[in-house]
């Protein structure tokens, strides 16, 4: 089992105007293990983040799968328009049913 | 130099294996790695399900030749409206001489106002990378670039 | 081996550039690296920067105080890693690392981090960052004069099967290119840095690691005295240039 939580980092705007698209950029601290099955070499189970769901006041905004090629302390970014003032929620699913969780306000002037 | 970004901690919810099986949307294939190697060609035809691929429409932002296979920068951008009725609903990322060509799916609508995403990917050798974007009309549009590696990312030299 | 040799003959026909100024690690880099290195929000090595400022302000079990609790905000460390290694009170010649981990043992009571350990390395990294910018000053004179010579005979020292000094590569072949890197004048400035090759962040003293591999010489241990000699000469001759850490390299 994965340690009691990982770091990650969001960077996104605080506020935004209604209708602005806004970037934003996520980062997470996970080795994104491939699997290691090969003769000579001790067996390694494939351990990665195999999606990251977000949401915004509800609604998924990105539903993104992972591979064993997305490289290390995986980097995603991506955009949305700025509706409602609400909360982006971000889910890492990891191999083995961990999930991790990160919340973020956007108040939409 | 303290910067504005929210700070870290995320907390782990460990979910029930019920639990965790609701979470999962119907979408995701789960944990499970593919006892054989799916072919690149494969996975093309099975993401353009007989659909003829528009060879224009996809920007491919990454450098030509990488620093190190472990990481590569790759921005995507589609041409589109991202309106209601005409979107990007899903971008697809290929590496042909990965182990597992298909690198990663972004599912979005037209809530993400722009169709630009942004990832790193693991390259293990020079390679063509293909990016197939499907829209809301049922088109696919499709987009390739090849980059070169000098370093493998399977090298562990120090 | 044989490639080897061919690798230290070409080094050595290249040796044309005659000891010149040692320059940043950054002017090295490529600009994609170089922007990347300046932009937190896409820098994996800030993960390691906010775990480290998380470190900072928790209690040891010890019951003694965080980090925090005598020192204030980290952000007081301002200036602090561009000083290091520097000599303490005792006479020890201590790096960031080692100054860290004496405050975890000696002021906290608490088991030492371990060096390479992640928290170790997440400290390191916060407190390097309040010093980003600000150029290397480390003090040469006085006590710290005979480790500074100690450092200068190591990088001067032929070793290895290739039997190359740390100079024959980062001095007199500064802007050759090796194995698809640029060869920088090897000065410790970005360090902890988060390599692509290691997919981590990793202290300085592992980079040295890998360059005593690279020239099939005898890799010292991790905080080795030898390394922390060599790091305060690297320091002295990167003294006025900024410090970049958290850096990024290939
Ligand atoms: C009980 C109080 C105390 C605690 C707790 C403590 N320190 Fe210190 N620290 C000191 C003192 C006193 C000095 C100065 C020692 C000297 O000059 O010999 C010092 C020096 C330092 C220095 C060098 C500063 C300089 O200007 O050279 C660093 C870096 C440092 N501490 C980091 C830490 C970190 C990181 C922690 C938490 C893991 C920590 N300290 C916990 C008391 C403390
Ligand atoms: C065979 C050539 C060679 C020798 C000899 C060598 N290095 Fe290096 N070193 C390199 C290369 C190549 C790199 C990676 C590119 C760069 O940053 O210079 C490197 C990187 C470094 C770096 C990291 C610089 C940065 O900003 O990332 C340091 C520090 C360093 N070397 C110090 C040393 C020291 C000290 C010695 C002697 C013990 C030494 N090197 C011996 C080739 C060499």
């Amino acid at each position: 089992m994965a340690s009691a939580s990982i770091p990650a980092r969001i960077t996104m705007p605080a506020e935004a105007r209604r209708g602005e698209i806004i970037e934003i950029r996520v980062l997470a601290r996970h080795a994104m293990d491939r699997a290691i099955d090969a003769p000579g070499l001790t067996p390694v189970p494939r351990k990665i983040i195999h999606t990251l769901r977000v949401t915004y006041d509800g609604a998924e905004i990105l539903h993104m799968d992972l591979s064993p090629g997305i490289a290390a302390n995986p980097y995603v970014a991506f955009t949305t328009v700025a509706t409602t003032t609400g909360e982006l929620v971000f889910e890492w699913l990891e191999d083995g049913g961990a999930v991790y969780e990160r919340r973020q306000m956007l108040t939409v002037t | 130099m303290t910067l504005p970004a929210p700070r870290i901690g995320l907390t782990r919810r460990t979910a029930l294996a019920a639990g965790a099986a609701a979470l999962l949307p119907a979408a995701t294939v789960a944990d499970a790695q593919p006892a054989h190697r799916e072919t690149m060609a494969a996975v093309e035809r099975s993401v353009l399900a007989g659909r003829t691929p528009l060879a224009s429409g996809v920007t491919l932002d990454m450098p030509t030749l990488s620093e190190n296979g472990n990481s590569v920068d790759l921005m995507i951008r589609i041409d589109s409206p991202m309106s209601g009725e005409d979107h990007v609903t899903a971008i697809h990322v290929l590496a042909d001489k990965n182990p597992f060509p298909r690198v990663a799916t972004f599912r979005i609508g037209p809530r993400a106002g722009r169709a630009e995403v942004g990832t790193r990917i693991r390259l293990a050798e020079t390679q063509t990378i293909v990016v197939l974007a499907e829209t809301s009309r049922g088109t696919v549009h499709r987009g390739a670039r090849e980059v070169i590696v000098i370093l493998g990312a399977c090298v562990d030299g120090g | 081996m044989r490639h080897l040799v061919v690798l230290a003959a070409t080094l050595m026909l290249g040796a044309t550039a005659s000891a010149g100024e040692v320059r940043a690690p950054a002017s090295f880099l490529s600009p994609d690296l170089r922007a990347l290195q300046d932009d937190p929000s896409r820098h994996p090595g800030w993960l390691w920067v906010d775990g480290g400022e998380a470190l900072w302000r928790e209690a040891p079990r010890s019951g003694r105080p965080s980090c925090e609790g005598c020192h204030g905000p980290i952000d007081g460390m301002r200036g602090v890693a561009a000083r290091y290694p520097a000599v303490a009170s005792d006479g020890a010649l201590l790096n960031l690392e080692a100054r860290i981990e004496r405050c975890r043992t000696d002021n906290q009571q608490a088991p030492a981090f371990g060096y390479e350990s992640e928290a170790l390395l997440s400290l390191t990294a916060a407190i390097a960052l309040r010093s980003r910018g600000l150029p290397v000053a480390v003090e040469t004179e006085g006590a710290a004069a005979q480790h500074l010579a100690a450092g200068k005979r190591f990088y001067e020292t032929r070793q290895g099967q290739l039997n190359l000094s740390c100079g024959q590569c980062h001095d007199e072949n500064v802007g050759r290119r090796l194995r698809g890197d640029v060869i920088s004048s090897g000065v410790g400035t970005g360090f902890p840095a988060y390599r692509l090759e290691w997919n981590t962040l990793g202290s300085l003293h592992r980079r040295l690691r890998a360059c005593s591999l690279g020239v099939r010489a005898t890799q010292l241990p991790y905080g080795a005295y030898d390394y922390v000699a060599l790091e305060l000469y690297l320091a002295a001759r990167a003294r006025g240039l900024p410090v970049e850490s958290p850096g990024i390299r290939r």
